[in-house]
């Protein structure tokens, strides 16, 4: 759904489901649909797709649902996503390449190799998490085109 | 927009104006205007995915026929090794070569030489460390436009050589001009080609000069070629200097197959391969190694200008694999000298540009608000994608909406709903009659 608050952004809002392996990257790719159209840098692009396409995964693989936000402004994209799962005990184990609580079906699905994290740092410019054990995790990333 | 030469075009008099093609196209690059499957070029990659689908035949590529070879002096054949899947095994390359000649050619290469070379070339190149993973192939020209319409992004993973017959096209050209002192442009080179996409590749480059001349369609000169053929006397010079690492190449998976202890995926079909490049964006696929991806279903034996079923195709390419001697493999020891030359190498003039089509404007703002409209659009229309409109689905008759080339009532059922209101307000009008006549009053 995309409502444009303002002459200023595109506002994107995504509900996502845990477990819905099926509709897996529906999100990002439409985020990468509208930058494409608005005629971002394809470099750019690259990166808010595979930073989106990350979030929007963990959200699938780790909790029960979530909600993905993209703020696209004409010089950055601001990406939120909000989810409410198990939480993240030690973020900055999290974020370490290779570390990874993915369930065993997830990675035989190639998936959940630990890169999550640090790809979405990697990617963006600027990266915030939160979390609360029980409750969710929270992330920001903005990416300046 | 006037900057491609598509070889794919419309038989106006056949195109009865169905959506068949339009709705198949990977690009939408076709809209139905005045009863006719009009092509918008800057978007066509010319991969024949519409050439398949129109059930009237209305849809063809534009090649180039034996008549032409009269225009040079020399003429050498590049036959693609899907030629030889359009004939029964008991035929021998060597039959199909010679028929060749008789055709008026007077020399032939096999492009799966050339493929041959590109194959140790591939080789080579993954042991490179600055290399992207994944590397994508360059071999077809419909995948290697969709990429740039479509995944500008991901051109820095295209591999930076020359599809085989290019290569081919340059071997050629070389050895004739030296060994019969000939002018570049008496020299005629001709690509046997099973699709459009090449056609297209030749021709695009008018100013920068691909090696080749031109190519000839495999349905064109298939019937010329069964008659020549019977004439030909088994004591023929050999002529066939392939190996099955390049004609294999015919068939999915041939290009990779000297990658094996690499990590490699295959992927055919057009929208196969464009969802295979979607999830190379979003970095779902960064384990891989190479990838090997061709427009036509089961690769270039499934390409539009064949003449025999790709299944049947495909059975008789393993039949003749069945018959070739075995260890003829090139390997990396009997490397060709020279063979990163020009000959190989993408030169810089040849680079592969992005073609953006998706961008909505010039200017980022009002990019955005279309972005805006069409969306506000997609609440307004039904979402059948019935394409009775003239455009692919509803999400193209938005966007042709957002650009001023269509109107919201080109929606059939847009317009159903426009005229229904009216004529509710005809019938509330009608049963509205002045004081003076309305004898319910009085």
């Amino acid at each position: 759904m995309i409502k444009l608050k303002d002459n200023q952004k595109i506002l994107l809002e995504f509900n996502l489901a845990g477990s819905a392996f099926d509709l897996a990257g529906e999100a990002s790719s439409k985020i990468k649909r509208v930058l494409q159209q608005i005629g971002v840098a394809t470099e750019v692009i690259r990166r808010i797709a595979i930073s989106s396409y990350e979030a929007e995964m963990n959200v699938i693989i780790h909790a029960c649902c979530g909600v993905m936000r993209a703020e696209i402004y004409p010089n950055r994209t601001e990406i939120q996503v909000e989810d409410q799962g198990p939480g993240i005990a030690d973020i900055a184990l999290a974020m370490q390449e290779g570390f990874s609580t993915a369930p065993d079906f997830v990675r035989e699905m190639g998936f959940g190799a630990g890169m999550g994290l640090p790809n979405m740092v990697r990617c963006s410019d600027q990266f915030d998490i939160q979390s609360q054990i029980g409750k969710g995790t929270t992330v920001l990333m903005v990416i300046n085109h | 927009m006037n900057d491609y030469f598509h070889s794919v075009r419309l038989i106006s008099n056949r195109c009865k104006g169905c959506v068949s093609c339009a709705k198949r196209c990977p690009t939408e690059a076709i809209r139905i205007r005045s009863g006719k499957a009009q092509i918008i070029e800057s978007r066509c990659i010319d991969c024949g995915e519409c050439i398949r689908r129109c059930p009237t035949h209305a849809k063809t590529a534009v090649t180039d026929q034996l008549a032409d070879l009269a225009g040079y002096a020399y003429n050498v054949a590049l036959p693609a090794p899907a030629l030889y899947a359009q004939f029964s095994a008991e035929i021998s390359i060597n039959e199909i070569l010679a028929g060749l000649l008789k055709l008026g050619f007077d020399e032939v290469f096999e492009v799966a030489q050339a493929a041959e070379l590109v194959s140790v070339a591939i080789h080579d190149y993954m042991d490179r460390p600055e290399r992207l993973r994944p590397v994508i192939s360059s071999a077809c020209p419909a995948v290697v436009r969709l990429i740039q319409v479509k995944f500008p992004e991901l051109i820095e993973h295209l591999l930076p050589f020359n599809a085989p017959v290019e290569v081919a096209a340059r071997i050629v050209r070389q050895t004739c001009s030296q060994k019969l002192h000939l002018t570049p442009d008496q020299i005629g080179i001709w690509f046997i080609t099973p699709c459009p996409a090449k056609m297209t590749a030749i021709k695009q480059s008018n100013d920068l000069k691909s090696a080749i001349s031109g190519a000839i369609g495999i349905s064109k000169i298939y019937s010329d070629l069964l008659k020549a053929i019977p004439s030909i006397s088994s004591e023929h010079t050999v002529l066939q200097k392939s190996t099955w690492q390049g004609i294999g190449w015919a068939m999915a998976g041939g290009e990779s197959g000297s990658l094996h202890e690499l990590n490699t995926l295959v992927v055919y079909g057009i929208h196969s391969v464009s969802n295979a490049l979607e999830q190379v964006v979003m970095g779902k696929l960064s384990g891989l190694d190479y990838i090997e991806a061709l427009a036509c279903a089961g690769g270039c034996i499934g390409g539009a200008l064949n003449v025999e079923d790709r299944f049947v195709a495909e059975h008789r390419m393993k039949q003749r694999k069945r018959k070739m001697p075995f260890g003829q493999k090139r390997t990396l020891q009997d490397k060709p000298t020279g063979y990163e030359q020009e000959v190989l190498i993408r030169s810089k003039q040849h680079a592969v540009e992005p073609k953006p089509v998706l961008r909505l404007d010039e200017d980022i703002i009002k990019a955005m608000s279309k972005v805006e409209e069409i969306e506000a659009m997609m609440k307004r229309l039904p979402g059948f994608d019935c394409g009775l409109c003239g455009s692919p689905s509803c999400y193209t008759l938005a966007q042709d909406i957002a650009q001023g080339m269509a109107s919201e009532t080109d929606c059939i059922f847009k317009l159903r709903e426009k005229v229904r209101d009216l004529a509710q307000t005809m019938i509330e009008l009608a049963n509205k009659l002045p004081p003076s006549l309305d004898k319910d009053t009085s």
